[in-house]
């Protein structure tokens, strides 16, 4: 059972900066468990991928990012929580090249590949959580 | 506001008639705090034009501050915070300076029984704090002013063409890219490369710390808009890390010419150019 012990640290996303700010925690988490410079980059741009969900299509909400353990390997864990419109086809929002707004439709699909645990519970009308766990190899 | 002044006249009438001395004491006062930062001069200069400016409004207290009374007062102070955001006085430093006025005046009315002059100094504390406030105010606005054009100034500067060769233009990018700096570096290389007459155009993401699906959208953007016009574009820099988040993304980079450094997209634009850089054997002279 993994326990947290540093954070979760909470970063409102309200704005594009804010997106900004959550890499930048991201990356500090990142670099403190010692995860390799591709793990951090892949953990910080699937972080930026989430972040900037919740921003256009959440309508914002917030951020918390945290240590985890699982025995003696660390990790890090980020969630990304809106209460936006939610998603009514997980499916097809997890397909690649699919997008609802502007993007490249690779963002959701591209951030569950970039990371190694990757959870989404979402409901039409309450909001969508996303969560991500990033181990140390 | 006629019966206001009524209201305050004795006050007025002692703060008119000592005004030099208040003003010297006042002047002392902030002195003292602020160390020399700013001479004995210049606060007289200032206090002196703070002074001939309250001094109508005594009787007031304050709580009128957005009315047109005010207004002279108000430009006033605004104008005396800008100047010290500007020469690096804190907060506290800036509107203490009001503050320290209190202090004077009532040093002055110490020995005076009046029961009337003493609701009319409580009056003139209530302006005074109107006037401090407003003070710590105007000196967060100033000061939110700045950032702001630091902001905008270090967007533009981030974000040079460079010109590495006849016909080739180069784009460093450095740290975050977001939608408005992309614009901005778009813009430029799109009038660089017509200004130029340049052909080739080299966008370097060595310093970008990672590139998400809307950072590639724009890159994207960018070199579709410059092959519109008849330009190519090279990405460079792209570093191991990146690459490696680049494919589990699933970004699709097509047709477009990627390098690892920015010393092969050189080469490679030179090469098209038409350009062939030979080393030339040791010892050998032009």
């Amino acid at each position: 059972m993994p326990s947290p012990t540093q954070g979760p640290e909470r970063v409102p996303i309200t704005g594009d900066d804010d997106v900004v700010r959550v890499r930048q925690l991201v990356r500090a988490y990142a670099q403190r468990m010692k995860l390799s410079l591709v793990d951090q980059t892949k953990l910080v741009t699937a972080a930026s991928e989430l972040a900037r969900n919740t921003l256009v299509y959440g309508g914002g909400g917030f951020a918390l990012v945290e240590e985890v353990h699982d025995g003696p390997r660390p990790g890090v864990r980020a969630s990304f929580h809106d209460d936006g419109p939610g998603i009514a086809d997980l499916d097809l929002a997890l397909a690649d090249g699919w997008s609802s707004g502007q993007g490249l439709g690779l963002g959701l699909s591209g951030a569950r590949r970039l990371v190694d645990k990757f959870d989404l519970d979402t409901e039409v009308g309450r909001g969508t959580v996303v969560t991500v766990v990033k181990w140390k190899r | 506001m006629t019966a206001d002044v009524e209201h305050g006249q004795a006050l007025t009438e002692l703060l008119r008639a000592n005004a030099d001395t208040v003003v010297e004491k006042w002047v002392a006062e902030v002195a003292a705090v602020l160390r020399g930062r700013a001479t004995r001069q210049e606060l007289a200069r200032d206090f002196r034009e703070l002074y001939d400016v309250v001094l109508p409004l005594v009787g007031t207290d304050g709580r009128d501050l957005a009315g047109a009374d005010f207004a002279e007062i108000r430009a006033l102070l605004e104008e005396y915070s800008r100047a010290r955001v500007r020469a690096g006085f804190t907060p506290s430093e800036t509107a203490s300076s009001v503050f320290s006025l209190k202090r004077t005046v009532f040093d002055l009315a110490e020995n005076d029984e009046d029961p009337q002059l003493f609701r009319q100094l409580m009056t003139f504390s209530g302006l005074l704090d109107a006037l401090g406030l407003w003070t710590f105010e105007s000196y967060a606005r100033a000061r939110e002013e700045i950032i702001r054009e630091q902001a905008e100034q270090l967007l533009e500067l981030t974000t040079p063409v460079v010109k590495l060769w006849e016909g080739v233009l180069a784009v460093p990018l450095v740290g975050t890219l977001d939608s408005e700096r992309t614009q901005i570096v778009m813009e430029k290389l799109l009038e660089a490369l017509v200004e130029t007459g340049s052909e080739h155009a080299i966008i370097d993401i060595t310093g970008v710390l990672a590139v998400d699906t809307q950072v590639a959208q724009h890159l994207l953007k960018t070199v579709v808009a410059a092959r519109l016009m008849g330009a190519e574009c090279i990405v460079s820099g792209i570093r191991p890390q990146i690459a490696q988040t680049i494919v589990a993304l699933g970004i699709e980079f097509g047709d477009i010419v990627t390098k690892a450094s920015l010393a092969d997209a050189l080469r490679h634009a030179l090469r098209r150019e038409g350009v062939h850089v030979v080393r030339r054997p040791a010892g050998e002279d032009v």
